[in-house]
């Protein structure tokens, strides 16, 4: 926990579109250790945005602008489309929503695991085969030679996600971006990948990121918690103590989750305070 | 977590499961080549009915007396009912006979089957050139949306879909031949190379090639060349209008951005990936830009004297001779249906979601 993997300072995003600039992400900082850290937020927060931000995967349309953007060692800031390309996948990488769009139908889920590994190892054509076969058994897929040869269609939710974990962590990455990496699966495999995806992190002692709208899964899950609205982080806390949260807009998220047991005909409406935003507008 | 049937349902070999799924898929377009080919037969048929041509007169002329007009009428079928008129021309074409052709007196079929390879051949090398420069060219517009190289990639495109093709021959012949005296002239060769090479499946290139004529072939090359550029200029601007929409679509697709995260190169995932699922799509456009460029062999051929396929239904149609039309209408029909086989047969081969249906 004591070692930064990722420092982010002020770091804003800004696209500039036709009718103006639209400012996605505002002075979010952070820092991330070897530590699980969950971002929550409502859609269109800026989240998402943060997490390909660090990548340098916003689009040629957006502008990224930081005080501190470092990722171990290596400045963020300004550093090319060639740059970056030596950092996916080998420093930092991101799991994604949904397996069933996220995966080359086109191709075997054997040979995308495989494509990592030689991108950055250069490996040979074998070697890049056994590891992606030890990568399959490490995300816990039964007989991964089978599987290696299956396309994306052939396999069901949970495995694609799965395949898509070992496609991110063979060329051992220190951070992982995880994008709603469960929204997409049915309930009862969540639990399974997430499992998987805390197993892998843990061992390799890596730095997570979990992107969720989702604020039970984030504060069972995660160490720490960024609370995002509008663009901007408006609360930080430890997860464990989410529930005593004092930011109205957290607040009015944790009052706005049904509960078991709890026969209410309506939840609570978030009711949005303009001052939330003034501060940084 | 998959199911253990789930499992076992996908473990049965890759090998077999393609060599079933293309049985399956034989078998459904047989039957489909089938009725297709009824109807195509049924609308020939009609044409031929309805059309302002007396066959009688056409055999007799308009000199001759009443009952001789009656007794060529009795016996080609005319005076019998139509459905058995119909059964008794769909037994004939499915036998390959079209009948006898008015200009050349010879069996239609055996001109068409003299005609149609100088097509095959022109279309082919046209199809080739629309294929290996269209689908570059409408990637490189999609992957450049909106700089100077998509401007200039759709301003070819849309002048290809928008000249028509005999002016483009003829300015092509201006320029290249008699001016610039690039490439031979119309025709497939010059009259000094004819008859050296006995056709074999009557692609003047291929067959001195073959017979290991060089002279012969460059002849033939040079002569090919500009008719089959000027087609696949055709060819190029549809392919190319419909690889770059495609490509748009798939590069916003999640598995490039997956693809980028993991380190890839743009040009790799462009070109492996995107263009692997843009193929999928691309098979049909193929198979139907091959059909049009046989349409539009027809003006081509004639601008350029080429003793094609388009040139003998140009010269048919100008002299009444519906035996030939007919005949040549059924054979581009079969082509069509040809195409259409062959790109599902194709399909499974760049979509592996198409092998498990």
């Amino acid at each position: 926990m004591t070692d930064t993997l990722l420092a982010v300072r002020n770091l804003s995003v800004t696209y500039s579109g036709d009718d103006g600039d639209v400012r996605a992400v505002r002075n979010v900082s952070f820092t991330l250790g070897r530590e699980r850290l969950g971002i929550v937020g409502e859609s269109g927060s800026g989240k998402s945005t943060t997490g390909r931000a660090i990548m340098g995967l916003v689009g040629r349309s957006a502008r990224i602008a930081a005080d501190e953007l470092r990722l171990g060692d290596t400045d963020l800031r300004g550093l090319g489309e060639r740059g970056f390309r030596k950092l996916r996948g080998q420093r930092i990488a991101m799991v994604l929503q949904d397996p069933k769009y996220s995966l080359d139908p086109v191709m075997s889920v054997g040979q995308q695991i495989a494509e990592t590994h030689r991108t950055h190892l250069r490996s040979t054509g074998r070697d890049a085969r056994r590891a992606a076969l030890e990568m399959l058994e490490a995300v816990h897929i039964r007989d991964p030679e089978r599987v290696y040869t299956m396309y994306p269609h052939q396999v069901s939710g949970g495995m694609g996600q799965r395949v898509m974990i070992a496609m991110m962590l063979i060329a051992g990455p220190d951070i992982l971006i995880a994008d709603e990496p469960t929204s997409a699966l049915d309930v009862t495999v969540q639990t399974q990948v997430l499992a998987i995806m805390d197993d892998l992190v843990r061992s390799r002692g890596m730095g997570l990121i979990l992107i969720s709208h989702n604020l039970h899964l984030v504060s069972s899950f995660c160490d720490r918690v960024l609370v995002m609205y509008a663009g901007q982080v408006v609360e930080t806390c430890q997860a464990a103590s989410l529930s005593e949260a004092k930011h109205p807009y957290t607040r009015g998220l944790l009052a706005a989750l049904p509960q078991l047991g709890n026969r209410r005909a309506e939840l609570p409406q978030l009711q949005r305070d303009p001052a939330w935003m003034a501060d940084l507008a | 977590m998959t199911s253990p049937t789930a499992q076992g349902a996908a473990s049965a070999a890759p090998a077999w499961g393609l060599a079933r799924s293309l049985a399956n898929r034989t078998t459904r377009s047989l039957l489909s080549v089938a009725l297709t080919f009824l109807g195509l037969t049924c609308v020939t048929f009609f044409i031929g009915r309805v059309i302002p041509i007396d066959p009688v007169l056409a055999i007799v002329g308009d000199k001759a007396s009443a009952e001789t007009y009656a007794r060529v009428r009795a016996e080609i079928g005319l005076d019998l009912p139509i459905p058995v008129q119909y059964w008794r021309y769909l037994v004939k074409v499915v036998h390959g006979d079209f009948g006898n052709s008015v200009i050349t007196s010879r069996p239609v079929l055996h001109d068409l089957l003299q005609v149609f390879p100088a097509t095959l051949e022109l279309a082919l090398l046209a199809l080739l050139i629309g294929v290996v420069a269209g689908v570059p060219m409408g990637v490189l517009a999609a992957t450049h949306r909106g700089r100077w190289q998509d401007q200039v990639i759709r301003f070819l495109s849309l002048l290809g879909y928008s000249m028509p093709v005999f002016w483009l021959g003829l300015i092509g012949l201006l320029l290249f031949y008699a001016r610039l005296g690039w490439v031979e002239g119309p025709g497939r060769l010059d009259v000094a190379f004819d008859d050296i090479v006995a056709p074999i499946i009557g692609m003047i290139t291929i067959d001195s090639l073959l017979a290991g004529e060089y002279e012969v072939f460059w002849n033939a090359f040079w002569h090919l060349l500009l008719p089959a550029s000027i087609l696949g200029y055709l060819s190029l601007a549809y392919v190319a209008r419909m690889t770059r929409s495609f490509m748009l679509a798939q590069l916003r697709q999640e598995y490039v951005l997956a693809a980028l995260a993991k380190g890839l190169s743009p040009w790799r995932v462009v070109w492996v990936h995107a263009l692997g699922n843009v193929w999928v799509q691309l098979v049909t456009v193929i198979a139907l830009t091959f059909g049009s460029l046989l349409e539009g062999a027809v003006l081509t051929e004639t601008v350029f004297a080429w003793p094609g396929l388009g040139l003998y239904m140009k010269n048919s149609l100008f002299n009444a001779d519906l035996n030939a039309v007919l005949g040549a209408t059924v054979l581009v029909g079969v082509v069509y249906i040809g195409l259409n086989m062959i790109s599902d047969l194709i399909y499974p081969l760049v979509d592996p979601r198409a092998r498990d249906q």
